[in-house]
């Protein structure tokens, strides 16, 4: 048994539990939670330094071997992953101190957010295809539950567009699971990596790769198939909607990722080349959508759509430094994506509204709170040395390599309209002189106290990790290129699964 | 056997994507019922269609009669019911709430999160009352 590999997993859940155990007690719970999420950081990165050191780890569950049983694997993109996961949880653990009240605890916050967390956990390291079904859908029950968690009438009515889309996301990648199934007789990752070579009907395997690709897309937000995602995301309480912000999309897009390098890599010419015009299309979209809308939170929800086109670029172009490029986008992105909505929480407290219009003159009131924004604003833009420029440096220099030019370009202009949208907020909320002083809105936010210590930590350590991963990138960019190397060579993968073959 | 449950499977997916593209959450709700059935069922056809034996063993000999049934998409399916439930009652309390807060079972009509053009979220929030 190898425990390091399973404790990322269960932790969370026996968190759940207790916290469950503990519902009276709001105290505790919130304790337990900053106490476990310490100890599942240092886990994760305990496993991420492991990994980076020995290579790929196995467990084969209950000793069952693969490809019989079900097989937890880590490679270094599942370990990266993973520790960004932690690094978000714990991050949003200590701002739910501040924001979650008592309300939002009695409903069951905590041990939702416990679930959500070990569920993408669960997704990162699983080796097995219906396995990963299974987590997808721990992740998705979480992210229902939060979702809705304030009973709102805007969350209600977010909260059933989303559930229907992503409801019928899983029934397509369950139906495609089926497909894959009959066709190969097995479920297990790098088992379907070996008998996909020899099936030989490749069209069929096309047209099931396809039924993935929509899958996952509609959970990565993928263009055209994103529209759930900025009519939910701006709705649950800051936490909330920075933690799913954080993590789902890129649970699909990890998804999209695993299975087109080691399964689906037999008619590349279609499949990824549809996956570049999806990319190049997502990162128009999502950056031309943000130009609409003027609350803060919406900016930020659509802009999510608008990275996930860079993410599935690298992956599209599956070059070594476009695979390392979207590995290290997804770190750099995970990390400033989660941030900003926190930021707008912190905003929103001192303004009270995340409606631009109703906030400024931060820039002379907050000075350290403009700082704070304009860290990881400026790196989801691209400024240089902060960590997006080297992200989006990386994917151009090899869409430019893969003689992707349009792509190259796409990247380019996006990131220079990136910058728009960040100004625009920066504009509103910090250089322009505060409005007048109107009632505070009803809501979540209401009663915090604004500014709250508990608040502004996770916000500033979160800065501080983008600010080394811009100023000292080296060992990340290794590492993502280690993951790349992994992800290009799945003879490794299947080896460290199968064993000697 | 195969054609049939594929024509079968194929009619229960029009049907649930007529259901669920009704724009009424309780036609969704039927439509989603339907989908997973028609799911479960592709994976059980997925997993070949045979008159073999049950995959047991006998008291007296060691190994199962050949040709032996597959047991993997049954288990694959029965996993997939329970989850399936579990999502669908959380589907029918999630709408009941809704329909109970935001009065309409229609989604064209539910525009809160994302109000039509003209009038601000906050206009929107100012008009409902006791939005907690």
């Amino acid at each position: 048994m190898n425990w390091l590999l399973v404790l990322p997993v269960i932790l969370p859940f026996g968190l759940a539990a207790a916290s469950l155990g503990l519902r009276g007690s709001f105290r505790t719970q919130q304790r337990l939670a900053g106490l476990g999420g310490m100890l599942h950081f240092g886990i994760c990165i305990l496993l991420l330094v492991r990994i980076s050191e020995g290579g790929i780890m196995t467990m084969q569950v209950g000793s069952w071997p693969a490809p019989f049983g079900i097989t937890l694997v880590a490679d270094h993109l599942s370990a990266i992953m993973i520790a960004v996961t932690a690094t978000l949880g714990l991050a949003v653990t200590v701002y739910a101190k501040a924001e979650i009240g008592p309300r939002l605890m009695a409903a069951g916050f905590y041990p939702l957010l416990h679930i959500l967390i070990g569920g993408v956990c669960g997704a990162f390291v699983t080796g097995d295809l219906f396995n990963l079904y299974v987590w997808f859908e721990v992740m998705l029950m979480a992210s229902f539950g939060l979702l809705v968690l304030g009973r709102e009438k805007q969350q209600f009515d977010g909260g059933v567009k989303y559930v229907m889309i992503n409801l019928f996301a899983t029934l397509l990648f369950i139906s495609g699971l089926g497909f894959l199934y009959g066709i190969t007789g097995t479920l297990n990752m790098a088992d379907l990596y070996l008998q996909v070579q020899g099936v030989p009907d490749k069209a069929l395997l096309t047209a099931v790769a396809a039924v993935f690709m929509v899958a996952f897309g509609i959970k990565a937000g993928l263009f055209p198939l994103f529209f759930w995602l900025p009519v939910s995301y701006h709705t649950p309480p800051v936490a909330i909607s920075a933690i799913l912000a954080g993590l789902l999309t890129k649970v699909g897009v990890y998804a999209l990722i695993r299975m087109f390098t080691l399964v689906f890599t037999f008619n590349m010419a279609y499949t990824h080349g549809l996956l570049l015009v999806a990319a190049v299309f997502t990162m128009i979209t999502g950056v031309l959508g943000a130009a609409a809308f003027q609350d803060f939170r919406r900016i930020l929800s659509i802009h999510i759509v608008s990275q996930v086109g860079y993410m599935v670029l690298g992956l599209a172009l599956f070059t070594p430094l476009a695979l390392a490029g979207s590995v290290f986008f997804l770190l750099h992105n995970m990390i400033v994506k989660t941030n900003l909505f926190l930021v707008s929480g912190i905003c929103r407290s001192f303004g009270g509204s995340f409606e631009l219009s109703r906030l400024g003159g931060f820039y002379g009131s907050r000075g350290f709170l403009a700082f704070l924004f304009f860290v990881p604003a400026f790196s989801l833009a691209g400024f240089p040395p902060l960590s997006g420029f080297w992200a989006k440096m990386m994917l151009i220099r090899a869409s430019l390599e893969a003689e992707a030019y349009a792509a190259a370009a796409a990247a380019a202009v996006v990131g220079l309209l990136t910058v728009y949208s960040m100004t625009k907020i920066w504009g509103e909320a910090f250089w322009k002189p505060a409005p007048a002083r109107q009632e505070q809105e009803e809501g979540f936010a209401g009663t915090v106290h604004a500014g709250h210590g508990w608040m502004v930590v996770p916000v500033a350590a979160l800065a501080a990790i983008t600010l080394i991963l811009g100023l000292f990138p080296g060992p990340f960019l290794e590492m993502a290129s280690a993951a790349a190397h992994e992800l290009l060579h799945p003879e490794i993968y299947v080896k460290a699964v199968l064993g000697g073959v | 056997m195969e054609t049939v449950l594929a024509f079968l499977c194929g009619l229960m997916a029009a049907a649930s994507i007529y259901l669920m593209l009704s724009g009424n959450i309780i036609r969704f709700i039927f439509g989603l019922m339907l989908a997973t059935n028609a799911v479960n069922l592709i994976i059980f056809a997925a997993g070949r269609l045979s008159s073999a034996n049950p995959p047991l063993i006998g008291e007296k000999t060691a190994v199962a009669a050949e040709p032996v049934a597959n047991a993997l998409p049954q288990a694959l399916i029965l996993t997939a019911i329970v989850i399936g439930f579990a999502l669908l009652t959380f589907v029918f309390i999630l709408f009941y709430r809704s329909y109970e807060s935001l009065g309409t079972v229609d989604v064209e009509k539910m525009r809160y999160a994302e109000p039509p053009p003209g009038q601000s979220s906050h206009a929107e929030k100012q008009q409902e009352e006791g939005g907690l």
